[in-house]
């Protein structure tokens, strides 16, 4: 192993078909119309001196150290900036060249402090290097003025801004423009008073600075530093890993020393991210050795006990032993199982075998239950295969991009930095939301062209408005619907929303979009060549959420906006293997593949390959067990990576069900919400930890690589597989790459998948059919994935959701997501990302807020007809009047104590956007939240006995 | 399984194929929809409900677990 560092080509590649033949250095090189003689010149192994330049961004010009010559041409241009041409002959090194670059050394090196061997980007600065490589051996000049004095910004709690060090090269302001898109840094001032400025001459910490990290990694010096390498001093080995974080799913190089991470670089080659990250990838890894980590196995009676540290042994057959009990006494239906999209690929595929197999039953489901299983349904129906139909580079080509009930700035940030670039180049924007997001802004960068500001619960009434125009105003794409849809489905489809009651007119009472606008979004989706829908759990969290996604499909269908880049349907997962934990089979209904347990042919391929009798009934989905749990017929519960007494609505309807278990068995890093119900503790392993693989919104499949040791001695993997032993139900595994091939050889859109394929290419998008096929980045190009081969639209009436406000409840509550803090915030709250966003808030407009006689800051307590928390106020105009929003990542806040059990018709995913709330000015925390923190102190006191026991 | 839930879910699964015209395709999309993704002590409780006197079910739903009875 070696740190590796990666080739710096010092200019983006060109995309031109074009190629050009020319010489540098008296070697001939071709290279694509476009590309940059540096580059060219790099392509071939020789290295011009650069120092403005690096490849992520567009050359600049300025430090003029990458001057050549070239034979016929006059005077020295910049290699960076200077395209190839037919036949150029280009000199890079010679007397003239080396004097002047020299000079431009020396001039840099008079300001600039001479402390390389305790400066903390020693061994990896490129200045230091340039240095070297033009050979500089003295400065002359004397200054009377230098920037050494200038005061260090040390506000952000990862990186450092040292402008005593700073060369203003403009690429850390460059790379927040042009990779980032946030546009927080600027060069202020001129000549010599020129700095880089984080917003307005502000610290880093005050500016508008999302720590995305770009700036950083582009930094040629130590002026912009990871607080880690200060710390720590640079790593000496790097291991390609997938970030743990959101469906994005970046690829990183773990740069490591010995077995401790220095730092998460995004790595360039990753096809997910194209070396861009976020705060939470590249910073937010701390949590993975925080002091709350629980390393021992650990057993209790009852939760009124303190835990009890045992052997991996005892605790591994003390589950199992209660498991079976719990079946001898209630029946083999009363266990099961829930997985997590923090799981990998391997650790979901084994849980719900160990379920299916060695429980002997189907009640096996996943947190994608609560997000995205209307995803699943509505685009299985309609296109026949549960994903989304596009990869992320897609965007890059769209025309129109219409958001639905998405974020992507803070819940995609990654993807959202590649959409706002697309945006700057010109692409439209229709977003559809109840909230102002990020993207609707006015700026002079990125806005949208209309939002669709509706009301909670409205989502089917807008899509089928937008749809009537299209099919009324004769905007369809009628080839692509007769040559790749089924045609009679169409036909009633068409009927049905050309009736007068799904036209803009007639919903606006409903949605509270203004008719007009609604018309022109949908002629705009409809007729501007590409266009894209990007949508997210403001989709699906409804109970008609399956509805809107095959309302969705049909609109892309109707508009033959489907089957080639730049358009597509594409559902932006909030987990990272939120995708990957689907595709497992970990769906009570479903094998490995989306295929229905019932299926005969199925049914009997699993039976052989697993040797078990399997059922063929579908299971419990996750709110069914704790319906059932109440009912006492499920009794046992295996959750691995997943935090239901935090995640799931009505809360304190799930914690009942939790307490009338017999056996909650918990396999997490923490002792976490759900934890405090449990009687089993398995400690998990971290992604740091682990080999797998996590598969990403746009189906791609990338690897999950062990950095360090598990901490509690075992991957994830393997204590599932210890527990299948220990119930009598074998598994042998040695490696996760064996359950790889075990789900490639059942499933067939993984047939052609491997780890040696994914060493090979880095990634693979399913789906992906043999040995031979490197993926499919774009689905459906040809034929859709049903049966025939043909699209089917679906009719999707409008259906009011039962949660209605009232006098008692006025205002409606929706939730959602912030850019530092990701889900229940295990993870997050356990970082300095605490410094962004240390509790959550309630945002409500002005005018419910002055009717309430609330400002900013002050306690409100909110109810609904499920229960009551107690948040503070932020006043915000990006709610609308009626509507109230907040966040759900810390789980004192209460969230989900208010949300209702409401949920998807067709698949059980709660309605977490809509509840009916009223809010009110209050002094103390609620009944609930006082209760839940005696719980809580309790429980901690029972792991601090049990661990000074142990 | 507590009844009223299931009730408002199998009504809520009747809202949606209630578009249908056709109440023929209509009750056999919602029969279908719970025979595939309903656990059988679900089905089993909803029948039994059916059988008594089905009270809070919609017509639609009540002809399609009457048709789940006979799967």
């Amino acid at each position: 192993m070696s740190i590796n560092k990666e080739q710096d080509f010092g200019t983006p590649a060109s995309t031109s078909a074009q190629l050009v033949t020319l010489e540098i250095d008296g070697f001939k090189v071709t290279a694509p119309a476009g590309t940059s003689i540096m580059r060219a010149a790099a392509s071939i192994g020789i290295d011009i001196p650069k120092l403005c330049a690096t490849d992520s961004i567009e050359p600049f010009g300025s430090c003029r150290l990458c001057v050549v010559q070239i034979e016929g041409g006059r005077g020295m241009p910049a290699s960076c900036t200077t395209p190839v041409s037919e036949g150029l002959k280009v000199v890079t090194q010679n007397q003239k060249l080396a004097d002047v670059r020299r000079g431009i050394m020396e001039l840099y090196i008079s300001d600039h402090p001479l402390d390389c061997l305790t400066c903390s980007a020693n061994g990896d600065c490129e200045l230091q290097d340039m240095a070297g490589a033009v050979g500089l051996r003295e400065v002359r000049y004397n200054p009377v003025e230098t920037h050494l004095n200038a005061v260090k910004d040390e506000s952000n709690p990862y990186f450092s801004f040292d402008p005593s060090k700073c060369i203003v090269c403009s690429r850390c302001v460059r790379a927040c423009e042009e990779t980032q898109g946030t546009f927080a840094l600027t060069i202020d001032s001129r000549g010599f008073d020129s700095k880089v400025s984080p917003s307005q001459n502000q610290a880093f910490m005050d500016s508008e600075c999302v720590s995305c990290g770009a700036c950083v990694q582009a930094c040629p010096t130590a002026t912009l530093m990871e607080k880690s390498v200060i710390d720590n001093g640079q790593p000496e080995h790097a291991i390609i890993t997938t970030c743990a974080y959101c469906g994005v799913g970046c690829s990183f190089r773990a740069e490591m020393k010995g077995e401790q991470v220095v730092r998460m670089a995004p790595h360039k080659d990753g096809k997910a991210n194209h070396g861009h990250s976020c705060v939470k990838g590249r910073f937010a890894f701390g949590y993975a050795t925080h002091k709350d980590r629980i390393t021992k196995p650990m057993i209790r009676a009852s939760i009124k006990d303190a835990w009890q540290e045992v052997s991996w042994e005892e605790a591994i057959n003390h589950a199992a032993s209660e498991l079976k009990r719990i079946q001898a006494k209630y029946g083999k239906d009363s266990i099961g199982g829930i997985t997590s999209s923090r799981c990998t690929n391997e650790e979901v595929y084994i849980m719900q075998k160990l379920i299916r197999a060695g429980f002997g039953n189907n009640n096996v489901d996943t947190c994608a239950r609560v997000c995205h299983s209307p995803t699943g349904y509505g685009l299985k129906q309609t296109f026949g295969e549960s994903s989304g139909t596009q990869d992320f580079d897609s965007v890059m080509k769209a025309d129109v991009i219409m958001v639905i009930g998405a974020n992507p700035t803070d819940g995609h940030p990654v993807f959202g930095s590649f959409m706002k670039k697309r945006l700057r180049e010109g692409a439209k924007l229709i977003i559809v939301d109840p909230r102002e997001i990020d993207l609707v802004r006015n700026s002079p960068h990125v806005h949208a062209d209309f939002h669709l500001k509706l009301r909670p619960g409205t989502n089917v009434a807008l899509i089928n408005a937008l749809a009537h125009v299209i099919v009324t105003e004769q905007l369809m794409d009628e080839a692509f619907v007769n040559e790749r849809c089924d045609v009679f489905s169409f036909a009633k489809w068409e009927t049905f929303i050309a009736q007068e009651h799904n036209s803009p007119e007639a919903t606006e009472s409903i949605t509270g979009v203004a008719a007009a606008d609604v018309r022109a979004a949908a002629r705009l989706y409809a007729t501007a060549g590409n266009s894209a829908i990007y949508y997210g759990l403001g989709v699906t969290e409804h109970s008609q959420g399956s509805t809107s996604v095959i309302g969705i499909a049909n609109l892309a269908m109707a508009t033959g906006n489907l089957g080639r880049v730049g358009v597509g349907v594409n559902p932006l997962r909030g987990q990272n293997n939120v995708q990957g934990s689907c595709d497992m089979g970990s769906f009570p209904h479903e094998f490995p593949g989306y295929r229905h347990v019932s299926d005969p042919a199925t049914h009997q391929l699993f039976e052989n390959a697993w040797q078990a009798e399997l059922s063929s009934e579908p299971g419990l989905r996750i709110p069914n067990m704790f319906d059932a749990a109440l009912d006492k017929s499920f009794m046992g519960l295996y959750c691995e990576g997943e935090d239901i007494a935090q995640s799931d609505p009505d809360i304190q309807h799930v914690h009942s069900a939790l307490r009338s278990m017999e056996c909650v068995i918990v396999q997490d890093l923490f002792l976490n919400e759900t934890a405090k119900f449990a009687h089993v503790f398995f400690p998990g392993s971290s992604f740091l930890e682990k080999n797998g693989t996590f598969t990403n919104a746009e189906r791609r499949i990338s690897p999950v690589r062990k950095v360090m040791s598990p901490l509690a001695g075992y991957q994830d993997w393997e204590v599932t597989q210890k527990l299948a032993n220990a119930m009598g139900y074998p598994m042998n595994y040695s490696h996760p790459s064996e359950i790889m091939a075990e789900i490639a050889s059942l499933t067939p859109t993984f047939a052609g998948v491997s780890y040696e394929k994914i060493d090979q290419l880095g990634s693979i998008q399913w789906p992906c059919y043999d040995e031979a096929s490197a993926g499919t980045p774009i689905m459906h190009e040809q034929s859709f994935m049903r049966d025939n081969g043909k699209g089917l639209f679906m009719l999707t009436e409008y259906v009011a959701t039962h949660e209605r406000t009232s006098r008692k409840f006025p205002l409606i509550l929706t939730t959602g997501r912030i850019l530092s803090q990701y889900n229940v915030g295990a993870q997050t709250r356990r970082t300095d990302n605490v410094a962004w966003h240390s509790e959550d808030r309630l945002e409500i407009h002005p005018h419910d807020a002055e009717d309430r006689g609330l400002k900013t800051g002050d306690w409100v307590g909110i109810q609904s007809r499920a229960g009551e928390t107690v948040l503070r106020a932020l006043i915000s105009e990006r709610v609308q009047p009626g509507v109230v929003y907040t966040t759900f990542h810390f789980p004192e806040s209460g969230a989900n104590v208010i949300t209702t059990d409401n949920s998807d018709w067709a698949t059980n995913c709660p309605e977490y956007k809509v509840t009916a709330v009223q809010v009110s000015k209050v002094s103390q925390h609620s009944e609930w939240q006082e209760n839940y923190q005696a719980f809580t102190e309790t429980q901690l006191d029972l792991l601090e006995q049990g661990i000074n026991n142990g | 399984m507590k009844i009223e839930r299931l009730i408002k879910m199998a009504n809520d699964i009747g809202d949606f194929f209630n578009a249908e015209s056709n109440k023929e395709i209509a009750a056999e999309g919602v029969t279908k929809h719970i025979l595939r993704s309903w656990d059988p002590r679900m089905r089993r409780d909803i029948i039994a409900y059916c059988r008594q006197d089905g009270a809070g079910l919609s017509e639609l739903v009540k002809t399609a677990i009457s048709r789940l009875e006979r799967v």
